[in-house]
């Protein structure tokens, strides 16, 4: 195992230095510096049915020094790599926010700094894990320890044993980097992982121990799930056979969440190889569910134009083009309200882990 | 007035309710009536001639006194030299600081004609008393109301007499008088009356104590003194201050303007009482004669026309016809398409004075002017000008420059600078410093989309950037809002005017940060490679592990950056082209190798070197260099500037420079005379000049 780190890890390296070696190449034949990045829109995305995952096409952008518009740019993704090399070389990792630091500095002899904020640093580390199809964890640089899981399950993280039963209502936080060289699974006996959005509800079912009535693991990304809990579901339901159930909000950003889980997203799609579950299931909460639930209207909130613009593109998403989706969102619009998972607590504070949950698990009432 | 008066009143006797206990009747109240006169009217409402308050009252005296000066001179066509003496006045006590003072002593002195003895008391102490009101001719003055109006404040405020001198030529002698106006009658009273020795061969001083507050700053007597020489360049003007300072602004313009041509009421510029009162007054026997005689742009077959229209014979007496008759002319007048006024009774400034003045007074970068043609408001032919200054100033631009060298962190921004553009108004040469906000020009400024010429703008507020708009309206009538002349009305004719006028600025001014920007960002695009190759290359140098011939790999990609963006080439692509500087006509561009455009300040020596070839244009043809009045004094005054503004270089007109070809190298020679005409020059002469101007300019 070490040693097949040590060679990927110095392959990583090997990439980055390629680098500035396009950099001395073009110099050494008079043409201009260009790195081809590929591309990271909608337009480069196809959906492979087939597979259930979102795959990045072939378009790619050229990135050339000696062009007005694109010279800093260049620079920066000169300077990101680097950064990442010197990461490579001294076996640290790091987060996104510490790399801009690394990176900022005034220009000698100006007044122009290398980056000025944090949002022209990120999307830069985006393009050099892309066009190096290198992972960020083989980057060294890891994102916020954004997610929490609690449930029948054993892990090992640098050698120490996690027993996520054992550890209260607060659970275990999922470190953004979850390879098997980091984390093992030692032991799983749970049925299924239920994937929640957002902390509050998680915290319900934690606290009520949902988790050991149901033989269950539960997970939280806290919003949009960061790789780490993506991963971490991933390697789940691939190395146990787990099912995952995914738990949102009801608007169109909860569905979209959804499908990040599900398909993998549009920015990383090039990911979506190692993230995504294509059999997640969405488990609520469903624009039929106010009804059948009997969630009176006063606990919707009005749809806003953004929401509304956002369900009309979410429409024409190829993965979301099943009859059972595209009825679901078109519920939402022409009810013309959104429903929050709190709002369950209208009817009980325990509503979420005594009834709801149950009847849905129950009924197999969700949506692939 | 007359009109409604001679309307029948209806006179049956409408049913009154019963009268309430009469306190006072119709006879007693009678006895009361009287008449009112101008005078004293003013005195209870000085505020609408411009006196509200004793900071105002100041600056409408010295305005007043100075306007009649400017006029006198220029109709008399003398070139106008005038003093203006501010002095504190005490009560025996040491004087306080001007700051804190309340009385003053305004001395305006003039060269100019003089004023006939007899006149004087009546000029000066008798309210509407001029010779400006009942012509229709462009001056400062419109009502005769100013000096005697500033007199008789002086008089209320201080109980001191209006003073004058008065001598109009060097075989008569100089008068003295001390008038003060009586304010029932309206009438002078002539306090003292004297043959003195002075000096000056001919002129007027006029001395007037006033209470007041001199404060600087807007609306003061320094900023209109100011003001005033921007549009009047061809006026000498020296200013001593209440502090005893001694301003003097030299002549820069030597030409006097053109002299406006009086002319006759133009047709649709009447209203019917005023018909009616011509029609009394007229010296014609025949309506056609009257009509073509008395108005301007009638001519006698347009008047058979316009009587044919009417219905009424062109053989009737004028005198008799009134009523429906009247109405009927009227009309007929009113739907007649008559040909615009003449515009020869306007006298514009002109496109180079503007530039010439704004250029002398105001800091700046890039300078432009614009005369718009004639137009006409309800009858009344009117010009509007425009003219705009842009920048810091190099000195200060070159500060702010300094200031910007510190290190940024986020979130700091690089511009500080949201100072709001200032509008600078005139009407008739004179400098409107009051009532901004109602007056048509600052309306149309606001309303100017400046956004379109690259000058930042919030809603409904001034364009925002170091910048001065100056408009200028001149009209044989200027529609004020008051009689203190603070604000010109808002005509929608006007309106367009100033509007075209503002556009045409805007137009040339974004051109000009256009193009600044265009250069400045192709300096920059070799100045960014420059910095980021720097810092490629030390990336790759230690993505390299720092083995990595960094000097071989910056001067590779240097050539490449040199390739890539044109290289030396970038420079010439920027070339000039056409009138102006950079294609502007009637523009001054102030950079720090020098000055580009017309800048019509005698220069005493250029040598011959710093003279950058220029196109020939119709215009510089046309512009015959200025007189030189005093030649020695207007010398002194240039090297006094040339010391002041560090390096400059001028355009001159070609035809200066067509000699300067073939003058000695080395030998100074003189700009300012007439030459001969220039010849358009030849691609050879033009290729002869490239490297020149190569060497003397360097690319910011």
């Amino acid at each position: 195992m070490a040693q097949t780190q040590r060679t990927k890890s110095s392959s990583v390296e090997r990439k980055l230095i390629g680098v500035a070696d396009a950099v001395i190449t073009a110099a050494q034949r008079r043409q201009d510096p260009t790195l081809l990045i590929p591309v990271r829109s909608l337009s480069n995305v196809t959906f492979n049915e087939h597979k259930g995952l979102i795959e990045m096409g072939k378009g790619k952008q050229a990135r050339s020094f000696f062009n007005v518009g694109m010279a800093k740019k260049f620079m920066q993704t000169v300077l990101v790599a680097d950064a990442l090399c010197e990461l490579q070389r001294a076996d640290l990792t790091t987060s996104l926010r510490e790399i801009y630091y690394r990176t900022k500095h005034t220009i000698k002899d100006s007044h122009e700094n290398t980056f000025d904020t944090q949002d022209e640093s990120d999307p830069v580390i985006e393009d050099l894990e892309v066009s190096l199809e290198a992972l960020r964890e083989e980057l060294h640089v890891r994102a916020e320890n954004g997610g929490s899981v609690v449930g029948s399950l054993v892990l090992v993280d640098d050698g120490d044993r996690v027993d996520c039963a054992k550890l209260g209502k607060g659970g275990y936080s999922v470190p953004s980097i979850v390879e098997p060289e980091y984390l093992q699974i030692k032991k799983c006996t749970a049925d299924f992982v239920l994937l929640v959005e957002k902390g509050t509800q998680w915290n319900r079912l934690s606290e009520d121990k949902f988790w050991r009535k149901y033989n269950c693991i539960l997970l939280t990304g806290n919003g949009q799930p960061p790789r780490g809990v993506r991963r971490l579901a991933r390697r789940l339901h691939e190395e146990k056979r787990l099912p995952v159930y995914v738990l949102v909000d009801n608007d169109p950003w909860g569905y979209y969440i959804y499908s990040v889980i599900k398909q993998g997203s549009i920015n990383l799609a090039f990911e979506s190889q190692r993230m995504a579950i294509p059999k997640a299931k969405f488990i609520g909460l469903s624009s039929a569910d106010p009804e059948r639930y009997g969630l009176p209207r006063n606990v919707g909130i009005k749809l806003n134009d953004k929401d509304i613009t956002r369900a009309r593109e979410l429409l024409n998403y190829a993965w979301f083009q099943k009859t059972g989706w595209q009825q679901e969102i078109k519920r939402m619009l022409s009810s013309g309200l959104k429903y929050e998972l709190d709002a369950l607590a209208n009817k009980d504070f325990q509503y979420l882990t005594k009834k709801y949950l149950p009847r849905k698990l129950k009924e197999k009432d969700w949506l692939d | 007035m007359s009109r409604d008066s001679r309307k029948p009143e209806p006179q049956q006797p409408s049913p009154r309710a019963p009268r309430p206990e009469a306190t006072v009747s119709a006879v007693e109240m009678g006895a009361r009536q009287r008449e009112i006169s101008v005078s004293e009217f003013f005195t209870k409402n000085r505020h609408l001639l411009g006196f509200d308050n004793p900071r105002k009252a100041l600056l409408t005296c010295v305005k007043e006194a100075v306007d009649n000066a400017l006029d006198a001179c220029e109709e008399a066509g003398i070139l106008p030299e005038v003093i203006v003496k501010l002095e504190v006045v005490s009560n025996g006590e040491a004087p306080p600081p001007p700051s804190q003072a309340s009385r003053f002593r305004i001395t305006v002195t003039d060269y100019g004609p003089g004023i006939v003895r007899q006149q004087v008391p009546r000029i000066f102490a008798k309210l509407l008393y001029g010779s400006k009101f009942h012509r229709l001719r462009m001056s400062r003055g419109q009502q005769g109301i100013g000096i005697s109006a500033a007199g008789m404040y002086g008089q209320l405020t201080t109980g001191k007499p209006v003073r004058i001198i008065s001598r109009t030529s060097a075989r008569t002698p100089a008068h003295y008088f001390e008038v003060q106006i009586d304010t029932k009658k309206n009438e002078p009273r002539i306090l003292e009356k004297k043959q003195i020795h002075w000096d000056s061969h001919r002129g007027t001083q006029v001395t007037i104590e006033v209470e007041g507050r001199y404060q600087k700053g807007r609306a003061s007597v320094d900023e209109y003194i100011e003001q005033t020489i921007i549009t009047n360049p061809h006026v000498k003007l020296t200013y001593i201050t209440p502090e005893g300072e001694t301003k003097e602004y030299p002549r820069t313009y030597h030409e006097l303007p053109p002299s406006p041509r009086e002319i006759k009421p133009h047709p649709y510029g009447i209203e019917l009482g005023m018909l009616l009162k011509m029609l009394q007054d007229t010296k014609s026997h025949w309506l056609s004669g009257f009509l073509a005689g008395d108005f301007s742009r009638v001519s006698p077959r347009l008047a058979e026309e316009i009587c044919k229209a009417a219905g009424i014979s062109p053989r009737k007496r004028p005198r008799d016809i009134h009523g429906h008759a009247a109405e009927a002319l009227y009309k007929a007048i009113q739907s007649t398409k008559i040909m615009a006024p003449p515009t020869n009774c306007l006298s514009p400034i002109g496109e180079k004075a503007i530039l010439s003045g704004l250029y002398q007074q105001i800091k700046g970068e890039f300078y432009t002017a614009v005369s718009r043609p004639p137009a006409v408001y309800r009858g009344n032919p009117f010009v509007i000008e425009a003219g705009l200054a842009y920048g810091q100033g190099l000195k200060e631009a070159a500060e702010n420059q300094e200031e910007k060298k510190i290190p940024l962190a986020e979130g700091e921004d690089q511009e500080g600078n949201h100072e709001l553009a200032r509008v600078i108004r005139y009407a008739n040469r004179v400098p409107l410093l009051y009532q901004q906000s109602a007056c048509a020009i600052f309306k149309s400024v606001l309303d100017t989309t400046w956004r379109n010429y690259g000058v930042a703008q919030s809603r409904s507020a001034l364009p925002a950037g170091p910048m001065v708009i100056l408009v200028h309206m001149a009209s044989v009538w200027v529609p004020f809002t008051s009689e203190s002349k603070e604000a010109i009305a808002d005509y929608d004719e006007i309106r367009k005017e100033i509007t075209l006028a503002l556009r045409e600025c805007g137009r040339r001014l974004g051109t000009f940060l256009k193009r600044r920007e265009r250069a400045q960002s192709e300096y920059r695009r070799r100045n960014i490679f420059e910095l980021y190759i720097e810092e490629v290359v030390e990336a790759c140098n230690r993505l390299k592990g720092g083995r990595l011939p960094t000097g071989k790999l910056k001067e590779q990609l240097q050539k490449i950056a040199m390739k890539r963006t044109g290289g030396e080439k970038t420079d010439e692509l920027l070339g000039k082209k056409g009138g102006g500087p950079e294609g502007l006509p009637h523009s001054i561009i102030v950079t720090p190798e020098g000055i580009e455009g017309e800048v019509s300040v005698p220069i005493a020596e250029v040598p011959p070197e710093t003279i950058p070839p220029k196109e020939a244009t119709e215009d510089d043809e046309e512009a015959g260099e200025p007189a030189r009045v005093s030649g020695q004094a207007t010398r002194q005054a240039t090297d006094k500037r040339k010391a002041a503004r560090p390096t400059r270089r001028v355009h001159r007109p070609s035809s200066a420079e067509a000699d300067f070809g073939t003058a000695p190298k080395g030998s100074g020679r003189r700009v300012g005379r007439r030459r001969p005409k220039p010849q358009r020059k030849t691609t050879a002469r033009k290729a002869a000049d490239r490297p020149k101007k190569r060497a003397t300019r360097k690319r910011r």
